[in-house]
This record gives structure tokens, sequence and C-alpha cells, in this order.
């Protein structure tokens, strides 16, 4: 036997060495030319080697455990659709959150997918540059576990089966889409901020937590099992947004003010495109587990609040308009409702008007102002319906130009009147929902004067034709089957079908 | 508000002794269950030991190990062989 | 309540995504492999020019010279999803794990002759940049490519490299005795020994090339195409001949990949090819000039490592390679 005579080397130092001596600095070609895009921001870096890595996993760490989680996943996708898991959900309108999960989310983590590989090609520093790879591979996992997840579901429901012609053409899911278009066509500085802190470390709990939890309180299995599933990668990808920004702030004092303005916008952005979670919680969910205002008191207010005392050192401050953002959680969800509820005709998912239970919930969690503000509008809606004339708001609605929401949403401190800006940029008019969304787009105004705005799409008859069935049809939505109410859809049919029969058989 | 860090980790069998050590570990830890996930809040600091994880599953627990069971964090992490560490202000 | 699922009629509605079922020709069961794959990417109606490059969108098919009528021809013949991929690449590891421990626990590294095992840090440490280059040329695929066939397989790819470059790292700690000395000493070599400078040059070249598909064809086909043979091939039986039979079971994972990477590399590159003659001509374009490049760039690698056999075994790599590219479509 020969003596012991290794050196055992500890995680980090054995990370370091197989990973940080990789790269070199070229010489036949020009650094600069290697690395053409992680300059013209203005974020000036001294010194790549100071980058902490916070995971260490090496890629064949990663395969051991990414793939034991893909196989568990995987073995719960397969038992779900052997046994019919459908039937086991709360009940069917549950569906119609997966529905926009799938046409609005689904395609984000695509593109997730393709900006860490540019990340993971472009950034200088070989720390974030492989864990951005390794997030693009997460990306792509969350991607195709939703898509196989969901697939068992669009075997039987309506409204999933087109979600990509849909995401690249549906009125509400140029929210989304714009969102993460803006991330991607941004500088990889303004992305790492934008997605992975703004988005994934201030956010995103907001969406996998308490709605995965909703899920699993609603019995969709499948849905609790790929949520936290990929919700597992999320520890590494909020790691990274936080070593970014700090890595940012202590490289250079002229970073401060561009961080600052891209943390302000991107908190914006994603407080407005969370709204549409927002409703899936408080009116999607049969059976509730949190109201979006705690949500937003636990993940925002409490989380964010200790993250930017954190942040504070470094100069950084709470964003902009993180108190209206926070009063607006009293009533997003409220009022993106009532937007999808007028407009359902044109919705890739149905709708329905709260129960008088699913009402009594929402006063009690909302007490400063469901009851003074939305019961009325929705106790008038029930009546009209009772008589046969349920409401259908025909005019097509003003989008604002940043964040592309109808203009539905009220002025902050008076929620009986409807906010509305606007400002001109090179001879034009543009219109806003907001001081965030007014603000954001007068800092940039060459790349938001150019949102591709579904309205104005189809004024210029760009979507099919002027009438509303062919819209739809351009939308690849069938009419009366994946869009208008709950009540009366094929999806109501057979989930009533399927419940007598349970009926019965429970005797 | 002195800077709360905080581990949510899924509520199966596998988290079941990872939470067991955290919630031993760190005597202040506030354990709040929801639907399928726990979250663990603690004030300031909040450990993972793989000894304590280890002898309550009666083998070598990596402290990689986490991602398996891992949803979410609040807080800044380091990771070495022994330990998992969430604080602020690292 | 349980239900009696017999007594309940649960027939689908469908079979697949209306998508899918469109490139199957009918609403029928689809794997896995096209539900995670096909029409993932958005195609129309981005909404603003990045500000790195407004000249594109950044999903856009011009970022490469090579047209395709649809982008899901370029199907991977492995049907890698994210699931498989790692379950695939965790058992292949699980071996190479093995083949460590084993060799570690009897030293076997310590039978190679010191001669050559200065040969070993000279000719193959260094390729772990080499492979760090290969991944970086991947991302490149990844984020620049177009539709999800074939960025989800060239991320795959990344990491397949990133992998590899640490299964190399590993052998030069193993070969150090422990610490990470070797490796200091064959990045060096990669910088400054005449020996690599042919490579090191294409593959800087290869970094800036603005076509990802040329950089596919130059890394994967090409490079990969010649570099994998000669090292894991003829290098090795050379190394035989000096005790390092030890060796050989450590680079397995990179023999058996690379036997698997090159079927998805030829299945895309037959399937450009195919499509039209301005590809075909285009293609072999590309290949003419990169393989002269790389036949120029491995030849003092060669000799170093083979000395008066470094002839043969680099006309037998690239008639090799000059007969698959041949059966690929391409123009010799
Ligand atoms: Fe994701
Ligand atoms: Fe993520
Ligand atoms: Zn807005």
């Amino acid at each position: 036997m020969t003596p012991p005579r290794k050196k055992k080397l500890n995680l980090k130092k054995r990370y370091e060495l197989m990973t940080r001596g990789l790269d070199w600095e070229t010489s036949y070609q020009k650094m600069d030319d290697v690395f053409p895009y992680d300059t013209f921001e203005g974020i000036k870096i001294t010194d790549w080697s100071k980058w902490e890595d916070p995971f260490r996993l090496t890629m064949d760490a990663y395969w051991k455990y990414q793939g034991e989680k893909e196989r568990k996943l995987y073995a719960v996708l397969d038992s779900f659709a052997q046994n019919n898991g459908q039937l086991g959900i709360s009940d069917a309108r549950y569906v119609n959150a997966i529905k926009l999960f799938l046409t609005g989310v689904t395609p984000l983590e695509y593109q997730a997918h393709r900006h860490f590989a540019h990340l993971g090609r472009h950034i200088r520093g070989v720390g974030p540059r492989v864990a951005a790879q390794m997030q693009s591979l997460d990306e792509l996992r969350h991607a195709q576990t939703q898509i196989h997840t969901i697939s068992h579901y669009n075997k039987y429901f309506d409204g999933f089966a087109e979600f990509p012609h849909m995401h690249d053409r549906v009125w509400y899911l140029s929210v989304p889409k714009s969102f993460f278009d803006d991330a991607c066509s941004a500088g990889p500085f303004e992305f790492f901020t934008a997605i992975s802190f703004a988005f994934e470390y201030v956010l995103t709990n907001l969406l996998f937590v308490p709605f995965m939890s909703g899920a699993a309180y609603n019995g969709d299995l499948a849905t609790v099992t790929f949520g936290f599933s990929a919700q597992s990668d999320e520890a590494r990808h909020m790691t990274l947004g936080i070593e970014v920004i700090k890595f940012m702030l202590e490289q250079h004092p002229d970073n401060l003010p561009i961080v600052q303005q891209w943390v302000d916008k991107w908190f914006w952005r994603g407080h407005k495109m969370l709204g549409l979670v927002a409703m899936m919680m408080d009116y999607m969910l049969p059976k509730r587990i949190m109201s979006w205002k705690e949500a937003w008191e636990i993940y925002f207010t409490e989380a964010g609040g200790a993250l930017f005392e954190d942040l504070s050192r470094y100069g950084l401050r709470v964003p902009k308009y993180a108190d209206i953002a926070t009063d607006e959680a009293e009533h997003i969800s409220h009022q993106n409702w009532s937007i999808f509820y007028q407009y359902t005709q044109a919705a890739g998912f149905h709708t329905w008007l709260p129960s008088d239970e699913e009402m009594a919930w929402l006063s009690e969690k909302y007490p400063n102002t469901f009851d003074k503000y939305y019961r009325p509008r929705f106790e008038m809606w029930r009546e009209m319906e009772a008589r046969g004339e349920r409401f259908y708001n025909n005019a097509l609605p003003q989008l604002c130009q940043t964040c592309q929401i109808p203009m539905g949403y009220t002025e902050p401190g008076d929620p009986t009147r409807i906010g509305f800006r606007s400002t001109e940029y090179a001879g034009e008019r543009y219109h806003f929902c907001s001081d965030g969304c007014k603000d954001i787009f007068e800092n940039e105004p060459e790349k938001f004067s150019q949102a591709w705005l579904p309205v104005h799409q189809i004024f210029q008859g760009n979507c099919g034709g002027a009438e509303l069935s062919d819209v739809l049809e351009w939308y690849h939505m069938k009419n009366g089957t994946d869009n208008m109410d709950y009540t009366g859809s094929p999806d109501q049919k057979q989930w009533d079908a399927w419940q007598s029969v349970r009926k019965r058989v429970a005797g | 508000m002195a800077g709360i860090v905080s581990i949510t980790l899924q509520n199966n069998d596998e988290a079941r002794p990872v939470i067991e050590s955290i919630l031993h570990d760190n005597p202040s830890a506030n354990a709040n269950y929801m639907p399928g996930a726990v979250k663990i809040d603690c004030p300031e600091r909040l450990v993972v030991k793989a000894e304590s994880v280890s002898a309550r599953i009666g083998r070598d627990w990596d402290p990689q190990e986490i991602h398996l069971t891992i949803v979410s964090m609040g807080g800044s992490l380091d990771e070495d062989d022994e330990e998992l560490v969430l604080s602020w202000g690292a | 309540m349980s239900i009696d699922i017999k007594t309940v009629n649960v027939e689908p509605k469908r079979q697949t995504f209306a998508h899918v079922a469109r490139r199957l020709g009918s609403d029928k069961p689809a794997s896995r492999y096209e539900e995670g794959v096909f029409d993932v990417q958005a195609t129309k109606h981005f909404h603003y020019r990045p500000l790195w490059g407004p000249e594109h969108w950044h999903f856009d098919e011009g970022r490469t010279a090579i047209g395709m009528e649809d982008w899901y021809l370029f199907k991977d013949p492995r049907q890698l999803y994210y699931g498989t991929y790692t379950i695939a690449r965790a058992n292949m590891h699980q071996t190479t794990d093995h083949n460590f421990a084993f060799e570690e626990k009897r030293d076997m590294l310590a039978n190679i002759d010191p001669a050559w095992r200065e040969m070993i840090v000279g000719y193959l440490i260094p390729l772990r940049h080499y492979e760090w280059g290969a991944n970086m040329n991947a991302c490149s695929i990844s984020d620049a490519g177009y539709g999800t066939a074939i960025t989800s397989a060239a991320i795959f790819t990344a990491g397949d490299r990133l992998g590899i470059a640490q299964i190399l790292s590993r052998i030069g700690i193993v070969l150090g005795g422990g610490d990470g000395e070797l490796l200091d000493e064959a990045k060096q070599q990669w910088m400054e020994a005449d020996a690599w400078q042919g490579v090191r040059k294409a593959v800087e070249d290869s970094l800036v090339l603005k076509d990802w598909f040329e950089a596919l064809l130059a890394q994967f086909l090409v490079m990969d195409g010649m570099i994998y043979p000669l090292v894991y091939n003829h290098f090795d039986t050379e190394g035989q001949r000096h005790g390092a039979a030890a060796l050989s079971m450590l680079c397995e994972f990179m023999v058996d990949w690379s036997a698997e990477h090159n079927r998805w590399v030829d299945a895309v590159v037959k399937v450009a090819a195919k499509e039209s003659d301005e590809n075909q001509a285009l293609l072999s374009d590309w290949y003419g000039t990169w393989r002269d490049t790389m036949t120029e760039a491995l030849a003092p690698l060669a000799s170093m490592v083979m000395a008066d056999a470094a002839e043969a075994a680099l006309r037998d790599v690239h008639q090799q390679l000059d007969d698959r590219a041949a059966k690929l479509g391409l123009s010799i």
C-alpha cells in the first residue's frame, strides 16, 4: 500500500481549481471582441476575480442532483396521468389558472433559457458565467417540465393547445412577453438586475411559493410537484441575483446610480406583471390559502424589507414607488379580474363571478377595499347576469405603452378614479397607467416607443381583421370553447359529468 | 426588523430530517407550515449543519443535497463541506 | 371519497398540443421530446430591438447565413430533453466516479513512465481550455441559434463541455498528487507552448465568428472531429506503450460522449446541407477552411506526442473526417 500522501481539497478550493482557471486572456483576438457586450451599459468592473461563488456545484454534481429531481418529478407525472389525477382537483375552474400559467409563464422560462445562455457566453467573469450557464439549463428544464406536466391537462381541457401561438399574439399575453423581451433586449448587467435580482430574488416567491402551495391545496399534485421542483433551482438563481447586485455595487461607486435606476424600473415592471398572479391567487384558486395582499406582506414588505436594509450599506435604496405598489396590493387582483370578466370574449381561459362564499373571503382578506369598491361592482354584474344581460365590454381598451395592461388601474389614494398619464416623444403622444410606467418610458423612449401593442395592431388591421371573430381566429382561440364564462363551457359540462358519476358512486 | 433570514423547504420525507435539524440547531427559528412546504424564519442567521442531518439519517449528508428540497430563501448564503449559512451583511 | 374510474368517461379530448399535432400530421400521442421542443421558441411580434445589437431581434433567423424552411427539422436523434439529458449524464458520470475511485485507491497513475507523465501534462491537461472554448461556442449557439431543437441541444453540449473540462481538471489534480500545480503548468503550455498555439488561435478565431452555424460547424464537426480521434485514440494508443493504460479509463467519458455527440452533429449538418444548394456550398466552404486550419494547427501537437508517427496519425484523422463530411453531403 502506498502511504497516504494525498491532499484532500475542500469544497471551495476544489471548485476554484475545477472552474476558475479554465478561462484565459485571449491574445490572437482582442478580449473586447470576444466579449463585445459587457461594457456598453457603463457598469465598471475592475476585478472579476473578486467574484464569490455562492454555490459551488461542479457539473457532475449538477447532473447528479438534477437527474435525481427529474426522476422523482417524472414518476409523479406518470402516476398522475395513469390515475387520472385531473379528477382529483378541487374544481375545474382551477384549471384556468394553469391555462394562464402555460400561455403566460412557460414561454418566459424558455426566453430565460436563451438569455442566460447569452450571459453564460458573454460575461467576462468565469464565476457568474458558469452560474448563468447552469441557469440556462435550469430554465429550459422549467419550460419543459411545465409543458410535460400540463400536457396531461391539455388532453382533457380547452385553452392549452395553442400556447406558443397565443403567446406571440394574444392581447394580455403581450404583458409577460414584453416584460421578458425588455429584459432580453437590454445589456447583460441590466438583465441580471431585472431577472436574477428584481424578479427572481425580490418577486418570484410571490408566484411560486404561495401559488404552488395553492396548487397542492387544490389537489393538483402534478403542478405542485413541478412547481416546487423548479423552485428548488431558484435558490441558486436568487443567490446569483443578489451576488451580482453586490458585486456591481462593490466594484465601483459609479455603478450605484445605474443599478438603482434598473432596480426601480424592474421592480415596477415586475409588480405590474405579477398583478396577473394576484388575480390567479385571489380569484382563480377555488380553495385559497393566502390572499395576494398577505403574500405581498410576507414576501415583499417583510423579506424585501430585510433585503433592502442589508443593501442600504451600499447606498441602494428601496425601489421607487414601492409604497404605491404596496397600496395597490389592496386593489390589483380585483381590478385585474374585473378586466378579464369584461373581456371574457377575448380571453383564452374562462371567467366567473365570485360566489357569496368567495366574496365573504375577499371581504375578510381585504377589509379596506373589497366591500367598498369591488363587491358592489360584482353584485351589479351578477344581477345583470340574472337578467340575462351579462356585461361585455365591446370597446377595445387603451393599453399602457410600458406594461401593456389595459388602463384600468386607479389613482394612488383614490380608488374611484382611473389613473392616466401621457407624454410626448418624437411628435407622438404615448399613454401610461401610472407614474411608474411613465418614468420607465421617459428614461428609454426610443425603446418603449417600439412596443408591439396588441390593440394598436388590431386597429391597424394586423391581427386577422376588424371583427372579434377575425381576431379570435387569428389567435387560434375557439369561440365558445376556449373563451367566455366557465358556466356553460365544455370544460364545465365535462367536469359536471365526472362529478355526477362521482356522486352516484359515493352513494 | 432585525434582518430576518429564511429558508423554505418542501415538506416531505426527504426534507423532514433537514427541517428537524434546522429547528434543533437554531433555537430562535420559527417554522410556518403551508400545503407542501414549510418556511423557516430566523433572526440574523440560520445554519444547516451537515452533522445534525447526518445523525438523523444515518449516513453522510452532503450540504449540496439541500438542492433537492429547497424551495426558496432570504438572506445571503455561504456553503462549505460542513454547513450552509444564511445571514445578512456577509 | 374514491372515484370509480371505470364508470367515468375520461376519454381525452385531444392527444397533444395543436402545434405538435400539425407537425406530426395529425392529433396523435407525441413523445416528451416532441412536446418539450417543438415550437417552444417565440417567433413573432417581438417588442424591442436589442440594445446590444439592433440589427436583429433577439430570436432571429438572420443570425446565420444558413437558411431553413423549418428549423425543427434539426431533430436530435438522441431525443434529449432536460430530464433524459441529466439522467443520462448522471449515469455516465457515475462510471467516471467509480473509475477515479478505483484508480486513486490503487494509485494507478503512479505506474505511468515519468517522461510520459510530463507528456500528459503537455497534451491532455491543456485540453481543459480547449473544452472551455467549446463550451463558449456551445453557449453562443444556444444564445444565437434559431428554434428550440438547436438551442436545447446546444446548451446540453455546453454543460457537457464544462463537465469534460472538469474531468480533465480532475485528472490533472490526481496526477499532481492532489493539488492544482499541474493545472497551472498545463495552462502555461496552452498559453505559450508552440505545440498549442495553432489550436489556441483557431479556438480564439472561432469565438469571434458572427455566424452561429459556422461556429457549430467549426467547433463540433471540424475541431472536435479532429481533436477527439487524435487525442483519445492516437495519443491514447501511444500512451499504452508508456504504461498509461490507467489514463484510458479516466478518459472513457470523453470517448463515449463523443460518439453520442457526433450523432447529433451529423444529423444537424446533414439536414442543413440537404436543405438547399446555397447551404451546401456555404457549409462545404466553411468545412474546407476550418479543416485546413486545423490540420496545420494540430501538426506540432501531433509531432510532440507521436514524433515520427505523427504524420500518419494526422493523415488518418484528416481522411476519416473527410469521409464523414462527404457522407453528410459536403463537397470536399
Ligand atoms: Fe424558471
Ligand atoms: Fe429561475
Ligand atoms: Zn403601465
